[in-house]
């Protein structure tokens, strides 16, 4: 700029006119004439791609190996489509259901139920259903197991009376030929095993509006042979469902009159004796799997659990449950989490309190002390980082157990009985304990390189200025330090309220944290949903305290170099 | 000695040493005391034990040996913060995270000082430096120079009788440290304040303090006002360390009452005003001041000392000219004259004629 003028002409002079006197001409001008601002955003555009560019393997990094996981676990604690997935045609039916009535449901969802759990459980999904909603409902998992072993024959009885009726209902070319539409069994005539995978199945036109749950069916049934069974779909039987489906259909208010495609004499033969067939009760035949089919709870359970997303996961997670009136404190002897919440937040402030007391000092000493011993000495404070951590948790293990070193000598020593020694693992002491050594570190590193920073001079002026060795300190140096005791904190407090290892091995059953009951859920009871809701939970708590913390001392306080 | 227990002073050291590692002595043998509201400056290059000597009198280093006495009282063993000396530090010591009115508030609280007598001090002590207007700031928003009078308030606002600059104005450009050097001058003066300034800049020292004390390798080398300092250098050291100076070394013929005559390593004989040199056969330092040396052979005064010498380089510095010349063998003999318009310049590579009053020429030390 300062050079620039004196090659410019004159109409550039007047800019340089303007850029000097600004106050009355409106926007800064840049010497060639554009808004100052404009070339200054250009200008620094170009850095910032660069520096980008240079971010850019790191952050596609994060993304790809960390958010993105991240997210994805935390979408596991609302997603709840397995219910729909499986049971599509009940969850539809029982949208009609009240919930709240004293009545099981009609008919027609057990009938839904039957064909859902049909394919389910050839599927083999219905276990998996199963599992998902005995969280919600102790006995489902058994309840569906065994549903799914028995529905098959359920419907066997259309089958049979069909095939009774007319032998051209027993084999599956026939099916096919009044079912597909001609160019797929064009395509079918033609494939071989060889050429891989068959032509996709298509449904005949207008079958769709005459056999409305036939086409249904059967189009699930193709979709099922064709891709998971991998069976040639022209020369497979149907199942037992796509007869039900088919008495259902000829039994209903159906038009069969209008359809002249393939088979319509076969179908209207067959309709007119369906009329007369025996048919099954599904209400029944489901109560005689189990009773439990007949209760409401399982019914009021389906239909809470129907929707793709649910609030269930994360109601769990704060000891209530979702029922038909809404959510609801679970009963008292089923509350965990609050407590397990609660106990992680004041442990884990215990151990942060622990390490502010015994890093203080700590880190005062380092920064006070000659470059020479305080490498020294910071090579003890370190020392930890390179050892295994679950050594120096089982070494923790061996020094507080009631036989261990510490009880040991204290029984020596005639401090305590041989009778009464203390309980120093298996309890919070031991978690407490074992995290603060643990942790330590965190909290001095932070404190020093805040500490070093603190010129010895503060100190002698405020001496010089008359105040004590303790006022000096107090009123001086400590809150130069704050900034340092924040780093550390927020560290450690962070780091504690996650650790699930420590607290595993020496916590026993009231010194464990939530980490823990998350680590039983993702990798033991294989409910991600709710650990993926307590994870969220947890995640939330950290950032609510750390906005907390942001605005009472400001983040802008947090010093950890 | 005797006169270091003069009775009306305010700051005595009497025979203190200090060793920081048991072998090396960084202060020996000091002796010096100060009346009430003097202002005395230590001067020294570093590493001459003048900080120390600030240090040990404000209480953060103890004396090995040796006593220290403010008001008469040994303070050898009171805590720096019983003693209400001011101290104003280098690097100013604001405390960073209080503003400037909790800065002056700080040392009116530990002594216990009622609300509205410290506002009262604090506004007062913020008009003497001219910052009134910033109680509220942080000191990082001061630039240095505020930042340095706050400081001085903050020494001087609980009122102490003796007050310690550590080099205050060593980190701000030569414009700021003029106009604060004179602040703090008139201030101290006006307040009768006791006051130790250290500083290694000889310029600050010349122009602030009422006496100056020379420090170099543990010891004062010379304690005097800073006008016969800088005319009368009592040994080699101070007339090299105080101002521009020109160094002839040689040895001594004879000493005849107030002159000296000086072979020196070159051949020629000067006179020389002899200030530590006793006898004929001694090796001797002679000093003169570049601007009491004349080539104008009219305005050469009546029994001139006259010497040739060749013009080796000129340099224009505004107000004066500096010519350096080769002199009795030696390329470094500088002489200084004044800018005016009769005042000719010399020309590189003629021969010239010095000449100067013997009194002005010192044998000193070799």
């Amino acid at each position: 700029m300062s050079e620039a003028p004196t090659a410019q002409t004159a109409s550039s002079h007047a800019a340089e006119a303007r850029i000097a006197d600004a106050a009355h001409t409106g926007p800064m001008l840049a010497a060639d004439g554009t808004p100052l601002k404009k070339s200054l955003n250009r200008a620094l555009r170009v850095q910032k791609m660069r520096a980008l560019a240079l971010v850019a393997p790191l952050l596609i990094f994060v993304l790809v190996t960390f958010i993105a996981p991240i997210a994805d676990m935390l979408f596991r604690s609302v997603e709840n489509d397995i219910v729909s997935e499986t049971l599509p045609r009940t969850t539809t039916m029982l949208a009609e259901w009240d919930a709240k009535s004293t009545d099981i449901p009609p008919e027609p969802v057990f009938e839904a139920l039957y064909k859902d759990m049909f394919f389910a459980a050839e599927a083999k999904l219905h276990t998996r259903l199963g599992s998902r909603l005995n969280y919600e409902l102790t006995g489902t998992s058994s309840l569906f197991r065994k549903s799914g072993r028995k529905v098959e024959d359920m419907g066997e009885v259309y089958q049979d009376q069909f095939e009774v009726q007319n032998d051209f209902w027993k084999t599956g070319e026939n099916w096919n030929s009044f079912m597909a539409s001609d160019a797929w069994l064009a395509a079918m005539a033609d494939w071989k095993p060889a050429d891989g995978r068959q032509p996709a199945f298509e449904l005949r036109d207008g079958i769709a509006s005459t056999l409305p749950a036939t086409s249904a069916a059967y189009v699930q049934y193709a979709d099922f042979i064709q891709n998971v069974d991998e069976k040639n779909l022209y020369k497979t039987d149907p199942w037992a469902v796509i007869y039900s489906s088919l008495h259902e259909d000829l039994t209903g208010e159906n038009d069969l009159a209008a359809y002249s495609g393939p088979a319509s004499a076969e179908l209207s033969a067959a309709a007119t004796a369906a009329a007369t067939f025996e048919t099954v009760n599904f209400t029944e035949a489901f109560a005689g799997i189990d009773k439990d089919w007949t209760t409401l709870e399982v019914w009021q359970t389906i239909k809470v659990y129907s929707p793709k997303f649910t609030s269930g996961y994360f109601l769990n997670a704060v000891d209530m449950q979702k029922s038909v009136d809404g959510a609801e404190m679970r009963p008292e002897n089923q509350q965990i989490y609050g407590i397990l919440f609660w106990r992680t937040m004041v442990m884990s402030m215990a151990i942060t309190l622990s390490c502010i007391l015994l890093g203080y000092p700590v880190a005062w000493i380092l920064a006070n002390l000659p470059t020479r011993q305080a490498n020294l000495l910071m090579i003890l404070v370190l020392l930890p980082f390179w050892t295994s951590l679950l050594v120096r948790t089982s070494a923790w293990k061996v020094m507080l157990q009631q036989q261990g070193v510490i009880n040991d000598t204290l029984v020596w020593l005639g401090i305590v009985g041989t009778d009464d020694r203390l309980a120093l693992i298996n309890n919070q002491t031991g978690t407490i304990i074992a995290m603060t050594h643990i942790l330590l570190p965190f909290m001095i590193l932070p404190m020093y390189s805040v500490m070093q920073t603190i010129q010895p001079t503060y100190l002698r002026a405020a001496k010089s200025l008359g105040a004590t060795n303790w006022t000096a300190f107090w009123r001086v140096y400590f809150p130069q330090s704050i900034p340092g005791i924040g780093a550390g904190s927020i560290l450690v407090f962070i780091l504690a309220i996650g650790y699930y290892i420590t607290p595993a091995i020496v916590g026993g059953t009231s010194g464990t944290f939530i980490s823990n009951r998350i680590a039983y859920h993702i990798s033991q009871s294989l409910n991600w949903g709710l650990g993926a809701a307590l994870g969220a939970i947890l995640l939330a708590a950290v950032l609510l305290l750390y906005y907390a913390y942001d605005k009472i001392v400001g983040i802008d306080n947090v010093k950890l170099g | 000695m005797a006169d270091t227990m003069n009775n009306d002073a305010f700051v005595e050291f009497e025979r203190v040493q200090k060793s920081y590692d048991g072998e090396n002595l960084v202060v020996k043998d000091l002796n010096l005391s100060l009346p009430k509201g003097e202002f005395l400056t230590m001067l020294g290059p570093s590493g001459s034990g003048k900080t120390t000597c600030l240090m040990m009198l404000a209480g953060f280093e103890t004396a090995t040996y040796g006593d220290i006495r403010l008001d008469g009282v040994s303070i050898n063993n009171i805590p720096p913060h019983k003693r209400g000396i001011g101290m104003v530090f280098q690097n100013y010591a604001l405390f960073p995270h209080m503003t400037v009115a909790e800065n002056l508030s700080f040392p009116l609280e530990v002594r216990k000082m009622g609300k509205s007598k410290r506002e009262e001090k604090i506004i007062r002590a913020l008009d003497m430096v001219q910052m009134g207007d910033f109680a509220g700031r942080r000191p990082a928003q001061l630039s240095g120079g505020q930042q340095q009078r706050i400081a001085l308030a903050r020494a001087l606002v609980f009122e102490p009788e003796l007050v310690l600059m550590d080099e205050p104005l060593g980190a701000l450009d030569k414009q700021l440290r003029e106009t604060l050097q004179f602040e703090i001058t008139k201030l101290a003066h006006d307040l009768g304040i006791t006051t130790v300034y250290v500083t290694h800049d000889q310029t600050e020292a010349l122009t602030m303090s009422d006496r100056v004390a020379v420090f170099d390798d543990g010891r004062i080398q010379q304690l005097a006002p800073p006008d016969k300092l800088y005319e009368e250098p009592e040994n080699s050291f101070v007339a090299q360390f105080i101002g521009e100076n020109n160094t002839l070394e040689g040895v001594v013929k004879e000493i005849k009452g107030d002159v000296a005559l000086v072979q020196l390593d070159s051949g020629e004989v000067i006179q020389a005003k002899p200030i530590n040199v006793t006898q004929a056969g001694e090796r001797t330092r002679v000093s003169i001041r570049p601007e009491r040396v004349e080539y104008n052979e009219e305005r050469m005064q009546d029994g001139a000392f006259t010497l040739k010498a060749e013009v080796l380089e000129f340099i224009y510095m505004g107000d004066i000219f500096r010519t350096r010349l080769r002199v009795a063998g030696r390329d470094d003999f500088v002489i200084k004259t004044r800018n005016a318009p009769d005042q000719a310049r010399l020309i590189p590579g003629s021969q010239i004629k010095i000449g100067w009053l013997p009194e002005d020429c010192r044998a000193l030390d070799a």
